[in-house]
């Protein structure tokens, strides 16, 4: 087991180094350059200057060159400086990632918390009232467009009703409230978010779930927890949820590898401070420093939780060794 | 004369099955999987119940665990084990009757088996539901039914998983999860038929020494005669949900009244004599929907009348202990 997780980790990090070096060269070979940026924004430039500011920046380099100065930067703890915002990308994205993490791992957690009940209750009682309910409301949830949803939570309850915030992370001046009275304020932001995500997440969360649980009750060994007399419920959970829990495993998993990536069109729409706008702009305005490190965290989130399903299925499915 | 309607209760029996009628309400309409089905068993036999796919023993099986899924309803009858009606209890009274009393196993010993789940704890979880023992009683429990189901180191076996133990193995121990609790009925659903014919003889032996030992009453259901004439005292053809034919297993083999019956029969291969040809039953078992009016075979019986066509032959005895369901018998 140790032997097979060290080996999978090795192989991770392999595969994070070469990812980096495919995503750098990529970044290379889009259009344009900050050179250009600058030339644009300030005719005045001249050639010997821009020659110059090549040089400076090291665009004259061929590209792995430029990849093996950054990544001994990086390996120095130096995570270089954001070129559009002028700070250090350390100082930038760390806020940025945690508002994202908070808003992501919240509606992740509702939404399961909330789809996985929903999926199994209705896998039980198929072609039911219920069943029907969730099916509607699954596929309406997969189906409504994500900034649709966004903007209709901001008329009916910012516009409409009043209740909460149309966009934003937190008041202005919160920094010297109490711990008890932050939380509270940030919380208040969050709702509308939160509920937007979700709604889509438990559309596809419910219906993996009620697949799942569908396809175990449905196997022999279900009739035969019936025949020996056990009670309902434990056929439920002990026979029919724990064998729909291996297939939910890696949905759940992966699911979690979106945690830093940040929800694009959710936190442009709601004026959230995460990290997906970030990302946008740093792509679109060739601020390198900022989208290598966006790019390497959510390659290690997906190949770590690919790990992390590989070790549960371990302990979910007996079929399966670690040799 | 007698018609066989069940009035006529044998105090010994263990299970008496009167007038069992399941229907499945499809959307095409209801249809009767198990037509007025009657039989009972006495302490210690096997009746063996043959027919072709479809011909509705496993639901009749089924039906006596009432473990028939929507859209199936036993819609009539008496299933009274024991002296009591089962189909009179509760759901929860049915659950300490179900693996306690009366026990199931299975054709697919490949699939019965919860795969995530070790072989001891799957016996063990069904001692626990029906008798008053400690975790350690029932472990130990378990291990000795492994033991007497003849799989070698039981200890080790214990803590496996199915799919550490071959086919025949994981049918032994379906077997010793069924008797773990002493049931004085066992239904035994097609348990041979998903093994290799080795496998099978032994299987059977198997069932057949536990039966005297334990002098339990056995149910076999199974398509293959060969396994009917080993196992069972008596023997019960259906075909199309309803009873065609009842009697000893040597009256069935040398004696056979029904059509079908004797056509059976007939189209077993019989070792030494090599022929061109095997007989076969022309035509195959009718769709529910399209099941004929009158006698459920008329379609592909050779002896049929045409009061066959409109009319269903009552059940009733030729010869003692000898019953059967046709106008026309051979």
């Amino acid at each position: 087991m140790t032997t097979f997780i060290l080996r999978r980790l090795i192989q991770t990090l392999v595969v994070i180094a070469l990812l980096s070096y495919v995503c750098f060269y990529l970044m290379t070979l889009m259009p344009g350059d900050p050179v250009e940026l600058m030339i644009q924004s300030n005719p005045k430039i001249t050639s010997e200057d821009i020659v110059r500011l090549k040089q400076l920046y090291g665009l004259d380099q061929p590209a792995y060159k430029r990849y093996a100065t950054w990544v001994s930067t990086i390996a120095q703890g130096d995570l270089g400086y954001s070129r559009t915002y002028r700070v250090p990308v350390g100082e930038l994205m760390g806020p940025r990632l945690y508002n994202t993490f908070i808003l992501s791992m919240l509606s992740l957690l509702i939404s399961l918390a909330i789809a996985l009940p929903m999926g199994i209750y209705s896998a039980l009682n198929p072609g039911g009232k219920f069943d029907s309910f969730v099916n509607l409301f699954s596929f309406a949830g997969i189906s409504i467009p994500s900034f649709w949803l966004a903007l209709m939570l901001i008329i009916i309850f910012s516009v409409n009703l009043g209740w909460l915030p149309a966009g934003g992370t937190e008041t202005v001046g919160m920094s010297d409230a109490d711990y008890f009275t932050m939380i509270k304020d940030r919380g208040v932001y969050l709702i509308l978010p939160i509920l937007s995500l979700s709604i889509q997440q438990i559309g596809g969360f419910v219906r993996y779930a009620r697949s799942a649980m569908l396809e175990a009750m449905r196997n022999d060994y279900i009739r035969t927890a019936k025949a020996k007399g056990l009670a309902r419920n434990v056929i439920i959970w002990r026979h029919g949820f724990r064998n729909a829990l291996i297939p939910l495993i890696t949905i759940i998993a992966l699911s979690f590898s979106t945690l830093f990536s940040g929800a694009l069109l959710t936190e442009t729409v709601f004026a959230y401070q995460g990290v997906g706008k970030l990302v946008y702009d740093s792509i679109i305005g060739n601020d390198y420093n900022v989208a290598m490190i966006s790019f390497i965290i959510s390659v290690s989130m997906v190949l770590l939780m690919n790990l992390v399903a590989d070790i549960l299925y371990g302990f979910a499915d007996p079929r399966i060794t670690f040799n | 004369m007698r018609f066989w309607d069940g009035v006529s209760v044998s105090t010994q029996s263990v299970i008496q099955v009167k007038n069992l009628e399941t229907t499945f309400f499809m959307k095409s309409g209801p249809f009767r999987a198990v037509n007025n089905i009657s039989y009972e068993i006495g302490q210690g036999k096997t009746l063996g119940i043959v027919g072709e796919s479809g011909c509705g023993k496993s639901v009749t099986s089924f039906s006596l665990m009432q473990l028939i899924e929507r859209p199936g309803k036993i819609t009539n009858g008496q299933v009274i084990l024991n002296g009591k009606d089962l189909l009179k209890l509760s759901e929860d009274e049915m659950q300490t009757v179900r693996g306690g009393e009366m026990a199931m196993i299975f054709q697919e010993p490949m699939t019965a088996l919860n795969p995530v789940l070790t072989i001891g704890y799957q016996i063990d979880e069904q001692i626990l539901r029906h008798k008053k023992v400690s975790p350690q009683e029932a472990k130990e429990r378990s291990i000795e039914m492994l033991k007497l189901v003849g799989i070698p180191s039981p200890e080790d076996r214990y803590s496996n998983y199915p799919h550490q133990l071959s086919g025949g193995m994981r049918q032994r121990a379906m077997i010793a999860m069924a008797l773990s609790c002493n049931p004085s009925f066992l239904i035994a659903d097609e348990p041979t038929t998903a093994l290799d014919v080795t496998i099978q003889a032994q299987i059977l032996e198997l069932i057949q020494t536990i039966q005297e030992k334990l002098n339990m009453t056995v149910q076999f259901i199974t398509h293959d005669l060969g396994v009917i004439s080993e196992i069972s005292d008596d023997v019960l053809v259906m075909y199309g949900g309803q009873a065609c034919e009842k009697a000893s297993t040597v009256e069935i083999f040398n004696n056979p009244k029904h059509p079908y019956t004797a056509a059976l029969i007939k189209s077993r291969p019989t070792l030494g004599h090599r022929v061109q040809k095997l007989t076969t039953i022309e035509g195959t078992v009718p769709a529910p929907h399209e099941l004929p009016k009158g006698c459920p075979f008329v379609n592909r019986c050779s002896r049929a009348k045409s009061e066959c066509k409109d009319n269903r032959p009552p059940f009733i005895e030729v010869q003692p202990a000898h019953f059967v369901a046709c106008f026309n018998p051979v």
